[in-house]
């Protein structure tokens, strides 16, 4: 076991719902879901976007692609065109996900 | 009935590249090319031209485009299913017939799809109790009523399979939503009915995993570096059976990658609940589906399940939330951050001399390059030079356009390095508030029209 960010082997897309955005994340081995699925709660992910995420957070899962899905509300600077940030879809929030560091 | 259907997706949004369609039609076997010119913004911009221009208020990309490859499209047999008619398809109708007259090309049929279009029609909605309250936080459209844009209904894939069967090569709609470019064409050569839910489930994955063009070919894949020649990134192609099952692949010799790994990125794109994908149609639930790789480029889903469609379809109202200006110059190391952020306070000190405050949530201080996309993720070091963005919105557009004249003058009278101002002053432009709301089906009727030259 060593600590490893989620980078080295998973993978991620973002993008936009309304003033919120999704992030999904998925891996390639059974074992390795079971360790996103331990580490990456809804709690875990909530505090490592409280810089970008203002409201709260969902979980989904989808076993069939070994991924989970996260709904981040608030997240936008309002969403679509009355966003002001300059990534105001969250094209770069599945990348800050992956920053996350685990044990592996 | 054909055993096999490829319908490409050449567009992914309003503002792809041109080469994605024309590299479709020309580089390989297509059988039908599918393109999406829309946005939520869109349809507003549209509105206003058509506002201006009666002939106005479509896709003019989609001419300019279609201008490249129409003799090839027409010579090969290939359909093109687009929702390029934005607010006017009868306009887009009229260019394509004219395009087509000047190509020389005979026997073309173009139809159209109308009825998504109700903002003339809203007044009357709301008279019959139809309250289109906003979806996200349940205010009734009268908040807003004086300041809406544009209102359309998302039509889906059962009206492009009628314009198919009317035989029409060319298919125009307004609002059609992405998937039903796909599973359109899939529900007119498999003859599949309004009850087939798990083959309708299967088209309207199809549709969603091709409706981003190349971002289900290695565009905006995590693993990049596995992603050969970016340069000539084949666009998707939906190779689809009768029985719902379909292969994700593009031609061969093109560029980018398909594989279990790109294609499940894609699926999880702007995902909710993947359980429960509502559309139009059907509702597809996204865990059913069976993901394998079967062969190079390759990979086949199959066993999607699906349900019932709701009693509603979705409807995207766009209105004038007030004005905003985001203006930004770079400011040179040493203490790019440090100094950023003093030019930052200047701003606003400034403004306020003269009497014009933000509130907190008008307003947005963001410093490229020290970690602005992930805040509070990633630390930021000490960057030789960083571009400071600085922005605000209200209602007053004055206050707006105020903002815009003290950027500039930050160059001469701020700390030193500041440049890279080559934009001008940042100028008020109008903030389009999007308003997603439900009306009954019974509400909306959708016509088809088919033209020929």
């Amino acid at each position: 076991m060593a600590k490893v960010k989620l980078a080295s082997f998973a993978w991620a897309r973002s993008g936009d719902k309304g003033d919120g955005s999704n992030v999904g994340i998925f891996v390639k081995s059974k074992a390795d879901y079971e360790l996103i699925k331990k580490a990456l709660t809804v709690e875990a992910v909530k505090r490592h976007f409280h810089g970008i995420c203002k409201g709260e957070v969902t979980r989904y899962e989808a076993e069939n692609m070994l991924a989970l899905n996260f709904l981040l509300r608030d997240s936008l600077g309002g969403g679509g065109s009355e966003s002001l940030k300059t990534d105001a879809q969250g094209k770069t929030h599945g990348l800050a996900l992956l920053e996350i560091e685990v044990e592996r | 009935m054909r055993d096999k259907v490829l319908i490409g997706y050449g567009q992914g949004f309003w503002g792809d590249s041109i080469l994605g369609p024309v590299r479709l039609v020309r580089e390989g076997p297509l059988d039908y090319l599918a393109l999406d010119y829309l946005a939520e913004v869109t349809m507003s911009i549209m509105q206003k031209q058509k506002g201006r221009n009666p002939k106005a208020g479509y896709a003019t990309d989609f001419v300019t485009m279609l201008a490249r490859v129409l003799p090839e499209v027409h010579r090969k047999g290939i359909k093109v299913i687009a929702n390029a008619g934005g607010v006017n398809p009868g306009a887009c109708l009229d260019a394509v017939l004219d395009l087509a007259r000047k190509q020389g090309i005979k026997g073309l049929k173009v139809g159209i799809i109308e009825g998504d279009d109700i903002l003339t029609r809203i007044p009357d909605l709301l008279q019959g109790g139809h309250p289109l309250a906003n979806m996200d936080d349940g205010r009734a459209l009268s908040a807003v009523q004086s300041q809406i844009l544009s209102a359309n209904v998302y039509i889906g894939a059962f009206a492009v399979a009628e314009c198919l069967k009317q035989g029409a090569q060319i298919v125009i709609g307004g609002r059609l939503t992405d998937p039903a470019l796909v599973a359109g064409p899939m529900i007119h050569e498999f003859g599949w009915g309004p009850q087939d839910w798990n083959k309708l489930a299967s088209g309207t994955m199809a549709g969603h995993i091709a409706e981003c063009g190349a971002q289900c070919t290695g565009g905006n894949f995590t693993d990049w570096r596995a992603v050969k020649d970016f340069v000539r990134i084949g666009y998707p192609i939906i190779e689809a059976s009768p029985d719902g099952t379909f292969v994700v692949t593009k031609h061969e010799g093109t560029g980018g990658l398909i594989n279990r790994e790109t294609v499940i990125s894609q699926l999880l794109y702007e995902m909710g609940d993947p359980n429960r994908y509502l559309g139009p149609d059907c509702t597809a639930d996204f865990t059913s589906a069976k993901i394998e790789e079967v062969g190079k480029d390759r990979v086949r889903l199959s066993g999607i399940k699906g349900g019932p469609a709701t009693d509603t379809y979705k409807v995207s109202i766009s209105y004038l939330n007030g004005f905003k200006a985001v203006g930004q110059l770079t400011v040179s190391g040493p203490d790019a951050v440090e100094k950023a952020k003093l030019c930052a306070e200047i701003v606003w000190g400034r403004l306020a001399l003269d009497g014009c405050t933000f509130e907190a949530h008008e307003k947005i201080v963001e410093i490229v390059g020290s970690g602005v996309c992930h805040e509070g993720v990633v630390k930021a070091s000490n960057p030789p030079e960083v571009v400071l963005r600085m922005g605000v919105k209200c209602s007053d557009e004055d206050k707006v356009d105020r903002f815009g004249m003290e950027i500039v003058p930050l160059v001469t009278s701020g700390p030193p390095g500041v440049t890279g101002f080559a934009g001008g002053r940042p100028k008020a432009t109008d903030i389009v508030g999007y308003w997603p709301a439900l009306l009954r089906k019974d509400q909306v009727k959708t016509r088809v029209r088919v033209e020929e030259t």
